[in-house]
């Protein structure tokens, strides 16, 4: 019970950067912009949040210095997919590029930690939060232990996190903005004939996922691990991306993606080592290559077939 | 592939001009971040430059990297040319190094150079060919993008050899998660010590036999994509899918085999690391070679001449940056990289961005 508590604990944590950044690729590609930058801004996030977390001795200005820096490479990704015509993928390779360069430059330059940040002290971090009774309750047997092990004690990123799911989701098939993000993305003539600036949209579109991606960022350095490192996004990026295409480009479903590779994740630690009957030893790198493998059978049509917005990676122009 | 705006200028200047301006741009942004930093952006450049081309041994070593780009550049334009946009090369170098590694530690007390040299090369192209192949089978015959197969497949590259490295081809007893010394046989040798045997000095540098294959490969790379029917179905596929289909050229066909030829041209890249350089083989040898691939592709237009100038571009940068960097600890070798993404987007995402500009100057000529 203890073992389940704290797996499904860590998976939490894990799933948190990795739901933000899905959610952001799914506001973009769902207006029609291919995002292959989602690593990228979430390392430039997170390089910012630490560096101005231990400056200003806050987490919350930290915050906003890392979902400003994402929010500007989204808005160069912006220029170059929607104001240019660019080609999108190729954005997004250069934003990812750009962001594993600087990141240690700047790193290295200004702290001298060879290109890390230095430790943020305690009152420049997000601590984990108790909720109300926590403590009370941990002795009441199942939903005792279920609310004060696995419900109390994250971040406040965590909660906010698990607070934006259902906005999004609402956003995308509720709202009026939602019903012309989707519609930009799979038919962006008709929308334009209808009187929606597919400009604006996309613009709107690739600014909140700068947004989302930010505090994605922001969560690995300024929470998980206290300071920057560099590659500290290692692929989560283009995992949470997985995600988003296993989703099928829907927002619930896509949690549920980045929850089962980040269970997964926290599977392969706890079974590092450990000799399981009949199979044996699993090699760890078996289970880290999961998402990427269901990802490509996924596209392939081999599990279920993922549609892609229509109009995703086409830039529009305006016919006249 | 289709980019950005389209270009009215004439052919020459959408060649030279636009991309000089380009990484200008490049370069201006770099040089602002360096002065960022604290240091003198020109001081910079010129040590760079000095480090690059300014020695033997530098160009030597500039060299020895330009080999591997225009290997990996050739391997993305190919994909290019048929209207793919291969994000894959670094698994796919991964993985022929892996061919390279198998034919190597089985025969390389048994079999002589002449025969097991070729033999690896061979391994490499058909690895990396395989490992291409894939992405190719799934885009042409499922619809799943390749961009996105091809990036899954980095993963599942790194993984898998991060794997095999650490529990079956590391060498018994070490820490180091490398594989045993390559016998002598399985070394392709390098420029200096050819140049040795008719009586030139050269400073010892790790250029190889390699880049020879590099400069032939462009030559092929060349005929094949404009003087051959195959080149033809090719650039026809690029440009129109549907035109191509109605024109009776087999697009999957067409699209799969491009895959295979890049991979293989991937698979270049690990045969002039591994046979030329370090002589065995470690989980990081490819070092981003692949997708510094996507950048000189890029820069030089997918043309064979524009690759090797922009190879041989970003070669200097590696060289030049990592003896910059001996000057001037706080530059590290990141920047480079900064100004590869740097010049990603202003060559690739962003590539008639001047174009309005130059156009006008033109038209003012043209109207005098």
């Amino acid at each position: 019970m203890e073992q389940l508590f704290s797996l499904l604990d860590s998976t939490i944590r894990v799933a948190t950067p990795l739901v933000l950044a899905a959610l952001a690729g799914m506001f973009s590609e769902r207006s029609g912009v291919v995002d292959i930058g989602l690593e990228g801004k979430m390392l430039v996030a997170a390089f910012a949040a630490a560096a101005a977390a231990f400056v200003t001795h806050s987490p919350w200005l930290g915050l906003l210095a890392g979902i400003m820096a994402s929010v500007s490479l989204a808005m160069v990704h912006a220029f170059v997919s929607v104001t240019y015509n660019g080609n999108q993928l190729i954005s997004g390779m250069a934003i990812n590029t750009i962001a594993s360069g600087i990141t240690p430059v700047l790193g290295l330059a200004w702290f001298q930690q060879g290109g890390n940040t230095p430790q943020l002290d305690d009152d420049s971090r997000f601590h984990d939060i108790s909720l109300p009774f926590a403590d009370a309750l941990s002795n009441v047997p199942v939903i005792g232990h279920l609310y004060s092990k696995l419900l109390s004690g994250h971040s406040i990123l965590v909660y906010l996190t698990v607070l934006i799911i259902p906005v999004v989701s609402w956003v995308v098939y509720r709202s009026r903005f939602g019903l012309r993000l989707r519609a930009v993305g799979e038919n962006p003539h008709a929308a334009d004939t209808a009187g929606v600036s597919v400009a604006r949209v996309r613009y709107i579109a690739l600014f909140w996922g700068g947004v989302l991606c930010g505090v994605a960022g922001t969560f690995l350095s300024v929470y998980q691990t206290g300071s920057f490192i560099k590659e500290m996004t290692a692929g989560k990026g283009f995992l949470a991306l997985a995600a988003l295409i296993f989703g099928k480009w829907r927002p619930l479903p896509a949690v549920l993606g980045c929850l089962l590779f980040a269970f997964a994740d926290a599977l392969q630690i706890r079974l590092e080592g450990v000799d399981l009957p009949i199979v044996g030893q699993i090699p760890s790198q078996a289970i880290q290559v999961i998402p990427y493998v269901l990802t490509v059978l996924l596209l392939a049509g081999f599990v279920g077939r993922a549609v892609a917005p229509k109009a995703i990676g086409v830039p529009f122009v305006k016919s006249r | 592939m289709k980019f950005g705006q389209p270009s009215t200028l004439p052919r020459w200047a959408q060649l030279t001009v636009l991309p000089a301006l380009n990484l200008l741009a490049a370069l201006l942004v770099t040089g602002f971040v360096t002065w960022m930093i604290g240091e003198d952006p020109w001081e910079c450049l010129q040590l760079l430059v000095s480090g690059a081309f300014g020695s033997g041994e530098g160009i030597g070593y500039t060299l020895f990297y330009t080999t591997g780009f225009i290997f990996t550049g050739l391997a993305v334009a190919t994909a290019f040319h048929a209207g793919l946009f291969n994000i894959g090369g670094e698994g796919q170098a991964y993985l022929a190094g892996l061919g390279v590694t198998l034919v190597v530690l089985a025969f390389d007390h048994t079999l002589p150079p002449l025969v097991l040299v070729p033999l690896c090369i061979l391994a490499a192209m058909g690895f990396g060919a395989a490992w291409a192949f894939i992405p190719g089978w799934l885009q042409a015959r499922r619809g799943s993008h390749i961009v996105v197969t091809t990036i899954m497949f980095n993963f599942i590259a790194y993984s898998l050899m991060l794997y095999l490295i650490g529990h079956h081809l590391i060498e018994a007893g070490s820490q180091n998660p490398t594989t045993r010394e390559f016998g002598q046989a399985a070394w392709i040798p390098a420029i200096h010590q050819v140049a040795a045997g008719m009586g030139i000095s050269l400073p010892s540098t790790p250029l190889n036999l390699t880049f020879v294959m590099a400069l032939l490969a462009c030559g092929l790379f060349y005929l094949l994509v404009w003087h051959s029917r195959w080149g033809f179905q090719l650039r026809t596929v690029g440009v129109n899918e549907s035109a191509a289909r109605y024109a009776g050229i087999s697009v999957s066909k067409t699209i799969i085999l491009a895959m295979c030829v890049s991979g293989a041209l991937s698979g270049f890249a690990a045969v002039n690391e591994l046979l030329g350089s370090t002589h065995r083989m470690n989980v990081s040898f490819t070092n981003g070679v692949g997708f510094v691939g996507i950048a000189v592709a890029l820069m030089g237009r997918n043309h064979p001449v524009g690759i090797i100038l922009s190879a041989l571009l970003f070669g200097g940068l590696t060289q030049g940056g990592l003896e910059l960097s001996f000057e001037k600890p706080v530059i590290t070798r990141e920047m480079i990289i900064f100004i590869q993404g740097l010049i990603i987007l202003f060559c690739g995402a962003l590539e008639n961005l001047f174009e309005p500009f130059i156009a006008g100057l033109f038209k003012r000529k043209e109207d005098k």
